[in-house]
Protein backbone atom coordinates (compact mmCIF):
# COMPACT_ATOMS: atom_id res chain seq x y z
CA UNK A 1 0.00 0.00 0.00
CA UNK A 2 1.30 3.75 -1.06
CA UNK A 3 2.87 5.82 2.21
CA UNK A 4 0.89 8.21 4.40
CA UNK A 5 2.27 11.41 5.33
CA UNK A 6 0.57 14.04 7.60
CA UNK A 7 1.45 17.50 7.39
CA UNK A 8 0.69 18.79 10.90
CA UNK A 9 1.48 21.59 13.72
CA UNK A 10 2.40 20.43 17.07
CA UNK A 11 -0.24 22.92 18.65
CA UNK A 12 -3.06 22.33 16.35
CA UNK A 13 -6.13 20.79 17.95
CA UNK A 14 -6.96 19.80 14.34
CA UNK A 15 -3.40 17.60 13.55
CA UNK A 16 -4.53 15.80 17.05
CA UNK A 17 -7.88 14.55 15.57
CA UNK A 18 -6.05 12.83 12.46
CA UNK A 19 -3.19 12.10 14.53
CA UNK A 20 -5.22 9.85 16.89
CA UNK A 21 -7.24 8.48 14.07
CA UNK A 22 -4.29 6.85 12.45
CA UNK A 23 -2.99 5.60 16.16
CA UNK A 24 -6.14 4.08 16.72
CA UNK A 25 -6.15 2.75 13.73
CA UNK A 26 -2.69 1.26 13.69
CA UNK A 27 -1.72 2.89 10.63
CA UNK A 28 2.48 4.03 9.81
CA UNK A 29 2.74 7.48 8.92
CA UNK A 30 5.46 9.87 8.16
CA UNK A 31 4.66 12.94 10.86
CA UNK A 32 5.89 16.29 8.79
CA UNK A 33 5.63 19.15 11.05
CA UNK A 34 5.02 22.30 9.42
CA UNK A 35 6.54 25.81 10.60
CA UNK A 36 2.84 27.96 10.21
CA UNK A 37 4.82 31.36 9.85
CA UNK A 38 6.72 29.47 6.88
CA UNK A 39 4.57 27.23 5.35
CA UNK A 40 5.74 24.59 2.85
CA UNK A 41 5.89 24.89 -0.46
CA UNK A 42 4.53 21.45 -1.11
CA UNK A 43 1.40 22.34 2.03
CA UNK A 44 0.42 25.13 -0.25
CA UNK A 45 0.36 23.21 -3.60
CA UNK A 46 -1.75 20.09 -1.47
CA UNK A 47 -3.94 22.46 0.47
CA UNK A 48 -4.51 25.58 -2.26
CA UNK A 49 -8.06 26.34 -0.78
CA UNK A 50 -7.58 26.74 2.71
CA UNK A 51 -3.41 27.18 3.10
CA UNK A 52 -4.13 25.06 6.15
CA UNK A 53 -2.45 21.81 8.20
CA UNK A 54 -3.51 19.00 8.83
CA UNK A 55 -3.03 17.55 4.86
CA UNK A 56 -2.90 13.96 4.68
CA UNK A 57 -0.90 12.72 1.74
CA UNK A 58 -1.79 9.13 0.99
CA UNK A 59 0.46 8.15 -2.26
CA UNK A 60 0.56 10.75 -4.09
CA UNK A 61 -2.87 11.95 -3.32
CA UNK A 62 -3.92 14.75 -0.40
CA UNK A 63 -6.95 14.67 1.55
CA UNK A 64 -7.78 17.70 3.20
CA UNK A 65 -10.09 19.21 7.01
CA UNK A 66 -9.60 17.27 9.82
CA UNK A 67 -12.91 15.39 10.02
CA UNK A 68 -13.29 14.27 6.10
CA UNK A 69 -9.62 12.82 7.13
CA UNK A 70 -10.98 11.25 9.51
CA UNK A 71 -13.94 9.96 7.09
CA UNK A 72 -11.17 8.98 4.68
CA UNK A 73 -8.98 6.83 6.94
CA UNK A 74 -12.37 5.05 8.12
CA UNK A 75 -13.15 4.05 4.48
CA UNK A 76 -9.45 3.62 3.42
CA UNK A 77 -8.54 0.87 6.72
CA UNK A 78 -11.73 -1.11 8.14
CA UNK A 79 -9.76 -1.52 11.61
CA UNK A 80 -10.60 -0.67 14.90
CA UNK A 81 -13.84 1.23 13.49
CA UNK A 82 -14.42 4.80 14.21
CA UNK A 83 -18.01 4.87 12.95
CA UNK A 84 -20.96 2.22 13.44
CA UNK A 85 -22.27 -0.18 11.01
CA UNK A 86 -25.70 0.76 11.23
CA UNK A 87 -26.79 3.76 8.73
CA UNK A 88 -29.03 5.62 11.25
CA UNK A 89 -26.48 5.02 14.26
CA UNK A 90 -24.02 6.39 11.56
CA UNK A 91 -26.11 9.43 10.79
CA UNK A 92 -26.81 9.86 14.99
CA UNK A 93 -22.70 10.10 14.99
CA UNK A 94 -22.21 12.51 11.91
CA UNK A 95 -24.71 14.82 13.59
CA UNK A 96 -22.66 15.60 16.48
CA UNK A 97 -19.63 15.80 14.25
CA UNK A 98 -21.26 18.53 11.98
CA UNK A 99 -22.72 20.26 15.68
CA UNK A 100 -19.02 20.08 17.01
CA UNK A 101 -17.71 21.37 13.94
CA UNK A 102 -20.19 24.05 13.13
CA UNK A 103 -20.19 25.52 17.44
CA UNK A 104 -16.60 24.96 18.35
CA UNK A 105 -15.15 28.14 16.43
CA UNK A 106 -16.98 29.96 19.17
CA UNK A 107 -14.61 28.70 21.52
CA UNK A 108 -11.17 29.60 19.01
CA UNK A 109 -13.56 33.15 18.85
CA UNK A 110 -13.08 33.14 23.28
CA UNK A 111 -9.38 33.26 22.89
CA UNK A 112 -8.70 35.27 19.38
CA UNK A 113 -11.53 38.41 21.15
CA UNK A 114 -11.95 40.49 23.90
CA UNK A 115 -14.71 42.40 25.27
CA UNK A 116 -18.61 42.19 24.21
CA UNK A 117 -17.39 39.90 21.31
CA UNK A 118 -15.40 37.46 23.59
CA UNK A 119 -19.12 37.76 26.11
CA UNK A 120 -20.89 36.59 23.48
CA UNK A 121 -18.75 33.88 21.86
CA UNK A 122 -17.87 32.78 25.64
CA UNK A 123 -21.76 32.30 26.34
CA UNK A 124 -22.19 30.23 22.92
CA UNK A 125 -19.13 28.03 23.92
CA UNK A 126 -21.41 27.51 26.79
CA UNK A 127 -24.40 26.63 24.77
CA UNK A 128 -22.43 24.23 22.51
CA UNK A 129 -21.45 22.04 25.70
CA UNK A 130 -25.08 22.98 27.84
CA UNK A 131 -26.57 20.94 24.68
CA UNK A 132 -23.95 18.38 24.13
CA UNK A 133 -24.64 17.52 27.87
CA UNK A 134 -28.04 17.42 27.97
CA UNK A 135 -28.67 15.46 24.39
CA UNK A 136 -24.94 14.20 23.82
CA UNK A 137 -25.30 10.45 22.81
CA UNK A 138 -22.81 9.24 25.23
CA UNK A 139 -25.36 8.82 28.45
CA UNK A 140 -24.51 6.46 30.84
CA UNK A 141 -21.00 5.63 28.76
CA UNK A 142 -17.82 5.77 28.82
CA UNK A 143 -16.97 7.44 25.48
CA UNK A 144 -19.38 9.10 22.54
CA UNK A 145 -18.59 5.99 20.89
CA UNK A 146 -19.66 3.50 23.60
CA UNK A 147 -16.42 1.46 25.16
CA UNK A 148 -14.36 2.60 22.41
CA UNK A 149 -13.50 6.11 21.01
CA UNK A 150 -15.34 6.95 17.98
CA UNK A 151 -15.38 9.54 15.26
CA UNK A 152 -17.49 11.50 17.75
CA UNK A 153 -14.69 11.52 20.96
CA UNK A 154 -11.86 12.60 18.02
CA UNK A 155 -13.85 15.66 16.66
CA UNK A 156 -15.03 16.69 20.37
CA UNK A 157 -11.70 16.41 22.04
CA UNK A 158 -9.86 18.53 19.65
CA UNK A 159 -12.04 20.94 20.97
CA UNK A 160 -12.15 19.60 24.81
CA UNK A 161 -8.72 19.12 25.25
CA UNK A 162 -7.63 22.54 24.37
CA UNK A 163 -10.29 24.14 25.83
CA UNK A 164 -8.76 24.53 29.35
CA UNK A 165 -5.79 26.33 27.72
CA UNK A 166 -8.09 28.42 26.02
CA UNK A 167 -9.43 29.74 29.04
CA UNK A 168 -6.00 30.03 30.59
CA UNK A 169 -4.52 32.31 28.24
CA UNK A 170 -8.02 34.39 27.68
CA UNK A 171 -8.93 34.49 31.29
CA UNK A 172 -12.50 33.62 30.21
CA UNK A 173 -14.08 30.66 31.83
CA UNK A 174 -16.61 28.42 29.39
CA UNK A 175 -16.40 25.22 30.81
CA UNK A 176 -18.48 25.01 34.41
CA UNK A 177 -17.60 21.37 35.36
CA UNK A 178 -20.32 21.46 38.10
CA UNK A 179 -22.75 22.21 35.58
CA UNK A 180 -21.66 19.52 32.76
CA UNK A 181 -20.99 16.03 35.16
CA UNK A 182 -21.44 14.04 32.23
CA UNK A 183 -18.93 16.17 29.43
CA UNK A 184 -16.45 16.22 32.78
CA UNK A 185 -16.41 12.59 33.49
CA UNK A 186 -16.24 12.69 29.51
CA UNK A 187 -12.82 14.57 29.63
CA UNK A 188 -11.35 11.96 32.52
CA UNK A 189 -12.11 9.11 30.30
CA UNK A 190 -11.19 10.71 27.14
CA UNK A 191 -7.68 11.89 28.26
CA UNK A 192 -6.76 9.07 30.22
CA UNK A 193 -7.07 7.13 26.76
CA UNK A 194 -3.56 5.79 26.62
CA UNK A 195 -3.70 6.91 22.44
CA UNK A 196 -4.66 10.22 23.56
CA UNK A 197 -2.39 10.63 26.78
CA UNK A 198 0.36 10.15 24.73
CA UNK A 199 -0.74 12.20 21.54
CA UNK A 200 -1.21 15.75 23.22
CA UNK A 201 0.91 18.85 23.66
CA UNK A 202 2.83 19.43 26.86
CA UNK A 203 0.22 22.00 28.17
CA UNK A 204 2.47 24.50 29.77
CA UNK A 205 3.95 24.41 26.54
CA UNK A 206 0.86 25.01 24.65
CA UNK A 207 0.07 27.58 27.00
CA UNK A 208 3.00 29.59 26.25
CA UNK A 209 2.71 29.54 22.41
CA UNK A 210 -1.10 30.66 22.59
CA UNK A 211 -0.15 33.05 24.87
CA UNK A 212 2.10 34.34 22.35
CA UNK A 213 0.22 34.21 19.46
CA UNK A 214 -3.08 35.72 21.53
CA UNK A 215 -0.39 39.10 22.22
CA UNK A 216 0.15 39.38 19.20
CA UNK A 217 -3.35 39.21 17.31
CA UNK A 218 -4.47 41.36 19.72
CA UNK A 219 -1.48 43.96 19.49
CA UNK A 220 -1.74 44.14 15.89
CA UNK A 221 -5.63 44.57 15.66
CA UNK A 222 -5.61 47.71 17.95
CA UNK A 223 -2.75 49.37 16.04
CA UNK A 224 -4.85 49.13 12.32
CA UNK B 1 -37.15 32.11 7.91
CA UNK B 2 -36.22 28.97 5.81
CA UNK B 3 -34.97 26.87 8.26
CA UNK B 4 -30.88 25.76 9.33
CA UNK B 5 -30.58 29.58 7.28
CA UNK B 6 -31.37 30.78 10.49
CA UNK B 7 -28.71 28.84 12.17
CA UNK B 8 -25.98 30.01 9.78
CA UNK B 9 -27.08 33.84 9.64
CA UNK B 10 -26.22 33.73 13.55
CA UNK B 11 -23.33 31.85 13.67
CA UNK B 12 -21.54 33.93 10.84
CA UNK B 13 -21.82 36.79 13.39
CA UNK B 14 -25.03 38.78 14.34
CA UNK B 15 -27.00 39.63 11.36
CA UNK B 16 -29.14 37.00 12.07
CA UNK B 17 -32.35 38.10 12.61
CA UNK B 18 -34.29 35.91 11.43
CA UNK B 19 -38.66 36.16 10.30
CA UNK B 20 -39.90 33.04 10.88
CA UNK B 21 -43.32 32.18 9.26
CA UNK B 22 -46.19 35.20 8.23
CA UNK B 23 -48.85 35.07 6.37
CA UNK B 24 -47.79 35.24 3.03
CA UNK B 25 -45.30 32.34 3.68
CA UNK B 26 -45.93 30.13 0.56
CA UNK B 27 -46.54 26.54 0.11
CA UNK B 28 -47.69 23.88 -2.66
CA UNK B 29 -50.63 21.78 -2.24
CA UNK B 30 -51.35 19.34 -5.16
CA UNK B 31 -48.93 21.63 -7.50
CA UNK B 32 -50.48 25.05 -7.13
CA UNK B 33 -48.67 27.84 -4.92
CA UNK B 34 -50.65 29.26 -2.02
CA UNK B 35 -50.07 30.87 0.83
CA UNK B 36 -50.11 29.97 4.37
CA UNK B 37 -53.39 32.03 4.80
CA UNK B 38 -55.12 30.41 2.49
CA UNK B 39 -53.88 26.69 4.03
CA UNK B 40 -55.07 27.96 7.25
CA UNK B 41 -50.83 26.83 8.54
CA UNK B 42 -51.76 23.41 9.18
CA UNK B 43 -48.69 21.51 7.65
CA UNK B 44 -49.80 20.25 4.13
CA UNK B 45 -48.97 16.26 3.47
CA UNK B 46 -47.81 15.66 -0.23
CA UNK B 47 -47.46 12.24 -0.97
CA UNK B 48 -44.32 12.03 -4.09
CA UNK B 49 -44.81 9.65 -6.24
CA UNK B 50 -47.76 8.11 -5.72
CA UNK B 51 -51.52 7.94 -6.22
CA UNK B 52 -53.71 8.73 -3.43
CA UNK B 53 -55.09 5.36 -2.80
CA UNK B 54 -50.99 3.79 -3.16
CA UNK B 55 -50.04 6.40 -0.97
CA UNK B 56 -52.73 5.61 2.19
CA UNK B 57 -51.99 1.97 2.00
CA UNK B 58 -48.31 2.43 1.54
CA UNK B 59 -48.80 4.80 5.04
CA UNK B 60 -50.92 2.23 6.49
CA UNK B 61 -48.79 -1.08 6.22
CA UNK B 62 -45.47 0.47 5.82
CA UNK B 63 -44.90 2.39 9.03
CA UNK B 64 -42.14 0.51 9.90
CA UNK B 65 -40.10 1.35 6.41
CA UNK B 66 -41.83 4.73 5.88
CA UNK B 67 -40.35 7.58 4.79
CA UNK B 68 -41.31 10.98 5.58
CA UNK B 69 -39.58 14.35 5.15
CA UNK B 70 -40.14 17.58 6.57
CA UNK B 71 -39.56 20.43 5.03
CA UNK B 72 -40.59 23.96 4.05
CA UNK B 73 -40.87 25.84 1.09
CA UNK B 74 -38.08 27.13 -0.63
CA UNK B 75 -35.27 26.68 1.42
CA UNK B 76 -32.33 24.80 -0.11
CA UNK B 77 -31.61 22.17 2.57
CA UNK B 78 -34.97 20.90 2.39
CA UNK B 79 -34.64 20.54 -1.65
CA UNK B 80 -31.69 18.85 -1.54
CA UNK B 81 -33.47 16.07 0.04
CA UNK B 82 -36.20 16.06 -1.88
CA UNK B 83 -33.52 15.87 -5.25
CA UNK B 84 -31.77 12.99 -3.56
CA UNK B 85 -34.61 10.88 -2.56
CA UNK B 86 -36.02 11.48 -5.99
CA UNK B 87 -32.92 10.09 -7.69
CA UNK B 88 -32.55 7.27 -6.00
CA UNK B 89 -36.49 6.53 -6.53
CA UNK B 90 -37.70 6.39 -2.73
CA UNK B 91 -41.03 6.92 -1.95
CA UNK B 92 -41.67 9.81 0.41
CA UNK B 93 -44.31 11.39 2.61
CA UNK B 94 -43.75 15.40 2.38
CA UNK B 95 -44.55 17.52 4.76
CA UNK B 96 -44.49 21.02 4.79
CA UNK B 97 -43.72 22.84 8.07
CA UNK B 98 -45.11 26.20 9.09
CA UNK B 99 -41.78 27.63 10.65
CA UNK B 100 -44.14 30.29 12.62
CA UNK B 101 -45.92 27.07 14.18
CA UNK B 102 -43.39 24.41 14.35
CA UNK B 103 -44.92 20.89 14.68
CA UNK B 104 -44.34 18.65 17.60
CA UNK B 105 -43.46 16.18 15.29
CA UNK B 106 -40.39 18.56 14.55
CA UNK B 107 -39.86 19.13 17.98
CA UNK B 108 -39.89 16.08 18.69
CA UNK B 109 -37.59 15.20 15.82
CA UNK B 110 -34.95 17.61 16.28
CA UNK B 111 -34.21 18.62 19.72
CA UNK B 112 -31.17 20.57 19.32
CA UNK B 113 -31.71 22.76 16.19
CA UNK B 114 -35.65 22.41 15.73
CA UNK B 115 -35.10 23.08 12.49
CA UNK B 116 -36.08 21.65 8.93
CA UNK B 117 -35.00 19.15 7.41
CA UNK B 118 -36.08 16.35 9.20
CA UNK B 119 -35.98 12.67 7.18
CA UNK B 120 -37.93 10.15 9.23
CA UNK B 121 -37.36 6.50 8.25
CA UNK B 122 -39.22 3.63 10.21
CA UNK B 123 -40.01 6.31 12.98
CA UNK B 124 -36.40 7.00 12.98
CA UNK B 125 -35.47 10.51 12.74
CA UNK B 126 -32.25 11.49 10.92
CA UNK B 127 -31.59 15.98 11.14
CA UNK B 128 -29.31 17.92 9.24
CA UNK B 129 -29.10 18.12 5.44
CA UNK B 130 -25.66 17.00 4.79
CA UNK B 131 -25.96 14.37 7.12
CA UNK B 132 -29.41 13.32 6.00
CA UNK B 133 -27.77 13.08 2.54
CA UNK B 134 -25.04 10.80 3.24
CA UNK B 135 -27.56 8.59 5.35
CA UNK B 136 -30.21 8.31 1.85
CA UNK B 137 -26.61 7.57 0.06
CA UNK B 138 -26.02 4.49 2.78
CA UNK B 139 -29.56 3.48 2.78
CA UNK B 140 -30.59 3.01 -0.46
CA UNK B 141 -27.35 1.92 -2.20
CA UNK B 142 -29.26 1.92 -5.94
CA UNK B 143 -28.04 5.24 -8.39
CA UNK B 144 -25.20 5.70 -6.18
CA UNK B 145 -24.63 9.36 -5.50
CA UNK B 146 -21.05 9.81 -3.89
CA UNK B 147 -18.26 8.50 -5.87
CA UNK B 148 -16.88 4.93 -4.86
CA UNK B 149 -13.68 5.72 -4.34
CA UNK B 150 -12.41 6.63 -0.81
CA UNK B 151 -10.32 10.08 -2.16
CA UNK B 152 -12.51 11.42 -4.75
CA UNK B 153 -15.47 11.01 -2.05
CA UNK B 154 -13.12 12.75 0.83
CA UNK B 155 -13.02 15.43 -2.49
CA UNK B 156 -17.09 15.61 -2.73
CA UNK B 157 -16.67 15.73 1.31
CA UNK B 158 -14.32 18.60 1.34
CA UNK B 159 -16.29 20.52 -1.00
CA UNK B 160 -19.78 20.04 0.84
CA UNK B 161 -18.01 21.57 3.88
CA UNK B 162 -16.67 24.11 2.13
CA UNK B 163 -19.63 25.39 0.23
CA UNK B 164 -22.09 24.78 3.49
CA UNK B 165 -19.22 27.23 5.31
CA UNK B 166 -19.45 29.64 2.92
CA UNK B 167 -23.02 30.00 2.19
CA UNK B 168 -23.89 32.76 5.40
CA UNK B 169 -22.00 35.10 3.00
CA UNK B 170 -24.50 34.92 0.36
CA UNK B 171 -27.38 35.38 2.65
CA UNK B 172 -25.15 38.14 3.70
CA UNK B 173 -25.33 40.03 0.53
CA UNK B 174 -29.33 39.44 0.27
CA UNK B 175 -29.45 40.91 3.92
CA UNK B 176 -27.55 44.06 3.96
CA UNK B 177 -26.74 47.29 2.48
CA UNK B 178 -23.73 49.87 2.13
CA UNK B 179 -20.37 49.03 3.01
CA UNK B 180 -21.23 45.70 4.83
CA UNK B 181 -23.07 44.22 1.40
CA UNK B 182 -20.00 45.88 -0.33
CA UNK B 183 -17.81 43.15 1.76
CA UNK B 184 -20.10 40.45 1.14
CA UNK B 185 -20.21 40.60 -2.41
CA UNK B 186 -16.22 41.05 -2.62
CA UNK B 187 -16.31 37.66 0.22
CA UNK B 188 -18.99 36.05 -2.30
CA UNK B 189 -16.91 36.50 -5.67
CA UNK B 190 -14.10 35.29 -4.42
CA UNK B 191 -16.06 31.80 -3.13
CA UNK B 192 -17.13 31.94 -6.60
CA UNK B 193 -13.39 32.15 -7.78
CA UNK B 194 -12.90 29.34 -5.61
CA UNK B 195 -15.26 26.99 -6.89
CA UNK B 196 -14.29 28.02 -10.37
CA UNK B 197 -10.69 27.85 -10.37
CA UNK B 198 -10.51 24.33 -8.36
CA UNK B 199 -14.11 22.58 -8.07
CA UNK B 200 -15.03 22.31 -11.31
CA UNK B 201 -12.95 20.12 -14.31
CA UNK B 202 -13.20 21.34 -17.89
CA UNK B 203 -14.43 18.17 -19.00
CA UNK B 204 -17.61 17.48 -15.87
CA UNK B 205 -21.02 17.57 -16.84
CA UNK B 206 -21.27 17.87 -13.23
CA UNK B 207 -18.71 18.11 -9.84
CA UNK B 208 -17.97 14.36 -10.38
CA UNK B 209 -17.99 13.66 -13.59
CA UNK B 210 -21.30 12.77 -16.02
CA UNK B 211 -24.31 11.73 -13.40
CA UNK B 212 -25.63 14.14 -10.81
CA UNK B 213 -24.18 13.60 -7.49
CA UNK B 214 -24.30 15.05 -3.50
CA UNK B 215 -22.33 17.72 -4.28
CA UNK B 216 -24.42 18.81 -6.82
CA UNK B 217 -27.62 18.55 -4.77
CA UNK B 218 -25.22 20.69 -1.77
CA UNK B 219 -24.08 23.19 -4.37
CA UNK B 220 -27.65 23.30 -5.84
CA UNK B 221 -28.91 26.34 -4.46
CA UNK B 222 -26.01 28.33 -6.59
CA UNK B 223 -28.29 27.19 -9.48
CA UNK B 224 -32.28 28.49 -8.43
CA UNK B 225 -31.93 30.41 -5.19
CA UNK B 226 -28.57 32.56 -5.72
CA UNK B 227 -30.21 33.91 -9.38
CA UNK B 228 -33.46 34.93 -7.28
CA UNK B 229 -30.97 36.87 -4.33
CA UNK B 230 -29.06 38.57 -7.58
CA UNK B 231 -32.09 39.69 -8.70
CA UNK B 232 -33.48 41.09 -5.24
CA UNK B 233 -30.43 43.34 -4.52
CA UNK B 234 -30.14 44.14 -8.17
CA UNK B 235 -26.34 43.08 -8.19
CA UNK B 236 -25.22 40.42 -10.30
CA UNK B 237 -22.53 37.91 -8.76
CA UNK B 238 -22.53 35.02 -11.25
CA UNK B 239 -21.22 36.40 -14.72
CA UNK B 240 -21.03 34.02 -17.46
CA UNK B 241 -18.09 35.64 -18.75
CA UNK B 242 -16.50 35.47 -15.23
CA UNK B 243 -16.96 32.11 -13.89
CA UNK B 244 -17.78 30.34 -17.13
CA UNK B 245 -17.33 26.54 -15.52
CA UNK B 246 -19.75 27.10 -12.82
CA UNK B 247 -21.91 28.92 -15.50
CA UNK B 248 -22.25 25.84 -17.51
CA UNK B 249 -22.34 23.53 -14.73
CA UNK B 250 -25.59 25.96 -13.32
CA UNK B 251 -27.42 24.96 -16.96
CA UNK B 252 -26.52 21.41 -16.53
CA UNK B 253 -27.75 21.17 -13.17
CA UNK B 254 -31.11 22.86 -13.78
CA UNK B 255 -31.75 20.63 -16.94
CA UNK B 256 -31.47 17.67 -15.53
CA UNK B 257 -34.92 15.89 -15.43
CA UNK B 258 -35.21 15.58 -11.96
CA UNK B 259 -34.00 18.81 -10.74
CA UNK B 260 -35.92 20.34 -13.59
CA UNK B 261 -39.37 18.85 -12.26
CA UNK B 262 -39.42 20.32 -8.87
CA UNK B 263 -37.50 23.88 -8.71
CA UNK B 264 -39.58 26.49 -6.71
CA UNK B 265 -40.97 29.23 -8.61
CA UNK B 266 -38.49 32.21 -9.63
CA UNK B 267 -41.43 34.57 -9.07
CA UNK B 268 -42.42 33.11 -5.75
CA UNK B 269 -38.75 33.30 -4.32
CA UNK B 270 -38.64 37.16 -5.53
CA UNK B 271 -41.76 37.74 -3.75
CA UNK B 272 -40.14 36.05 -0.59
CA UNK B 273 -36.82 37.06 -0.48
CA UNK B 274 -37.56 40.56 -1.55
CA UNK B 275 -39.96 40.57 1.96
CA UNK B 276 -36.74 38.70 4.00
CA UNK B 277 -34.28 41.31 2.80
CA UNK B 278 -36.88 44.12 3.88
CA UNK B 279 -37.50 42.71 7.10
CA UNK B 280 -33.47 42.81 8.27
CA UNK B 281 -32.99 46.11 6.74
CA UNK B 282 -35.67 47.80 7.98
CA UNK B 283 -35.19 46.02 11.73
CA UNK B 284 -30.62 47.14 11.29
CA UNK B 285 -31.77 50.81 10.66
CA UNK B 286 -34.85 50.79 13.66
CA UNK B 287 -31.80 49.81 15.98
CA UNK B 288 -29.67 52.65 15.07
Amino acid sequence: MDGVKLHAFWASPFSARVIWALKIKGIPFEHIEEDLPNKSALLLQYNPVHKKIPVLVHGPRPVCESMVIVEYLEETWPQHPLLPTDPHKRAVARFWVKFIEDKSPNVWMVYRTVGEEQEKARRDSSEMLSILEEHGPNKGKKFFGGDSINIVDIAFGGVALWMGAMEEVSGCKMFDAAKLPRLNAWIANFKSSPVIAENLPDRGKLCDHLARLREKRLSSSTSK
Amino acid sequence: MIGEIETLSKSSGGDGRAEEGGDEQFARQDGALKTFKELNKKPTHHRFGLGRTEGIVLISWGFMEGVKLLGTWPSPFSYRVIWALKLKGVKFEYVEEDLGNKSDELLRCNPVHKKIPVLIHGGRPVAESTVILEYIEESWPQNPLLPQDPYDKSVARFWIRFIEDKTPVFFRFCHSTGEQQEEAIREAKKVLKTIEEHALREEDKFFAGDKIGLQDLVFGWLAWLLQALEEVVGVKLLEASEYPRLHRWVQNFRAHDVIRSDLPEHNAMLAYFKRIRETFISSSTSAV
